[in-house]
């Protein structure tokens, strides 16, 4: 057999590449961990992933104060003990954390509003890295903007810490919802969509500047508002005629039990984040599993209802309407 | 006897759909009268013409098969030697003897079809994925290869035949007798010549 390797390119980055690792994801759970045993368990209960962090969602809840990108070396330590992938946070806009993640080796950064936003202005233009992003979204306003930006992956912000599905659920209605309603939409109704979601865009110009934005003015990297809106057009096209995001969509902010994870998969997701949800419980590695089985088998309620026994307290809950705006992190973000 | 080719994706995890996307467009191509089912459960896989196990994460569709008691049924028709299997990346790990990592097969329960050995993550983590175009036998020109988190075929004996390779000496592409085991990804992009050499070496046993 002939060898070609000295006349074909080896592309490494490519949109292809950070889409489909996000595709191997799909049908299967991350789950956060905060050192090299909770990883093991994670991996070993059937996790496809592990989310590294230094503190679960919970804990950065209760703490307060501003929650940065874990210590590397908690990182490497967890990307050391595990042979599936390995994910860590950046603060949203900190395009020097997610530098570091990648030149770490993280296999996935999530800019991720469970910490302190660190731009008040702008998202991580994620189109100039080697490694795939994913990033929380409330709206298919907020799912657009973070797919034109270069995200993989989507998920729902939910309302992280709380062991509370609803926002969860509320964020997947919200997106699922309006991507009916875009079916019903012809081109010019599209446009005006395009237009308002790239408000933020403009908007952020505008308060630096006092100035009107037009469609030459640069408002995102190199990017015009004209350029912008076109580009968030063709998304909305695409996603009118998928009747889905182009990209992997997990659920994630407050799955806690195995049907928690079987109704965000029967709304649409295509796998789930569970965070505190696993080892803020009482039997981590068995509700691991738990939550990995009716993910794998969301459409069979015997298995759920098998799998959801015995497994002890699930984490305590928080009712979101006992938290005040400034305690909501699916506000961070927009 | 005309029979309508019925195609299994496996789907406890893993890009699924991609590969039920391509099996649809082949099986259109080679105008072969076939459908292309999700497999979740163990019943479902008497009945299956062929199998496809895509790509994922091998330890996590290794628990599920192993748990749901697919593994068993899977294992059942290898020994009788009458389902042919393509394996992706994970299916490719899968379909393999032996793994360089595995020690007492603790990590990733084997289907122990095919004379390989197979090296997990075997470029390294998710920044040192690649896509290029390779030369597979018997293709006119070259097939662009997506690869991973890939492993690669370290090791092949007995009746492995070597379908392709990368840096001279890397094979990532093999077959014995009906399974096919590739560490890429051929459902992640519209060229489907790999699905239909899958199905041309799977219906010249069933036409």
């Amino acid at each position: 057999m002939r060898d070609v390797d000295d006349v074909a390119k080896t592309r490494y980055g490519t949109d292809l590449l950070k889409k489909g690792f996000a595709k191997m994801q799909k049908g299967g759970v991350i789950m956060d961990v905060t050192n090299p045993e909770q990883a093991r368990i994670a991996e070993e209960s059937g996790a496809v992933a592990v989310m590294a962090l230094e503190r679960v969602p919970a804990d950065i809840r209760a703490d307060g104060g501003v929650a940065r990108m874990a210590d590397p070396q908690v990182i490497e330590e967890i990307m050391d003990s595990v042979s599936i992938p390995v994910m860590a946070k950046v603060r949203i806009g900190h395009f020097a954390e997610a530098q570091a993640l990648q030149a770490l080796g993280v296999d996935m950064i999530d800019e991720s509003e469970v910490l302190t936003p660190a731009d008040p202005f702008y998202h991580i233009d994620k189109r100039k890295f080697i490694v795939p992003f994913v990033c929380g979204c409330r709206s298919l306003g907020e799912a657009v903007r973070r797919i034109w930006e270069g995200a993989a992956m989507i998920r729902t912000k939910g309302e992280a810490g709380t062991g509370n599905i609803v926002e969860a659920i509320r964020h997947q209605r919200m997106v699922t919802g309006m991507i009916k309603k875009l079916g019903w939409m012809n081109n010019n109704e599209l446009h005006v969509l395009a237009e308002e979601y790239a408000q933020s865009y403009a908007n952020a110009v505008k308060t630096f500047t006092g100035g009107d934005v037009d469609d030459n003015t640069i408002v995102f990297e190199e990017y015009t508002y004209g350029e912008i809106k076109k580009d968030l057009f063709k998304i909305l096209q695409d996603i009118k005629k998928m009747q889905r995001l182009p990209v992997v969509n997990f659920a994630a902010g407050g799955i806690a039990t195995p049907a928690d994870a079987a109704i965000m998969m029967q709304l649409g997701s295509d796998g789930v984040f569970v965070g505190s949800g696993i080892f803020k419980s009482s039997n981590p590695r068995e509700r691991a599993k738990a939550i990995v089985e009716a993910v794998a088998h969301y459409n069979e309620p015997h298995i759920v209802a098998k799998v959801s026994k015995k497994l002890g307290e699930a984490m305590p809950g928080i009712e979101i309407k006992t938290l005040s705006e400034e305690q909501l992190l699916q506000e961070r973000g927009w | 006897m005309v029979k309508t080719l019925l195609a299994g994706v496996l789907g406890v995890q893993g890009d699924v759909s991609e590969h039920v996307f391509s099996m649809k467009n082949a099986l259109k191509e080679k105008n072969v009268d076939g459908r292309v089912v999700v497999v979740k459960q163990k019943k479902e896989i008497d009945n299956l013409d062929i199998l496809i196990i895509p790509g994922g994460e091998s330890t996590t569709i290794s628990k599920i098969l192993y748990k749901s008691g697919i593994y068993d049924r899977v294992v059942r028709r290898i020994e009788n030697d009458d389902l042919p299997i393509m394996g992706t990346c994970a299916g490719c790990v899968l379909l393999a003897k032996e793994l360089t990592d595995n020690e007492n097969e603790e990590e990733v329960r084997l289907l122990h079809a095919m004379d390989i050995k197979v090296e997990r993550n075997a470029f390294g983590r998710q920044r040192e994925s690649f896509e290029k175009k390779i030369e597979f036998k018997g293709f006119d020109y070259p097939y662009n290869a997506v690869f991973i988190r890939a492993p690669i075929i370290r090791k092949t004996w007995g009746r492995c035949e070597i379908l392709a390779k990368i840096n001279k000496e890397m094979v990532v592409a093999v077959r014995q007798n009906r399974f096919l085991a590739l560490s890429f990804h051929p459902e992640l992009t519209n060229d489907v010549r790999i699905h239909k050499y899958f199905l041309d070496m799977s219906i010249l046993r069933y036409r």
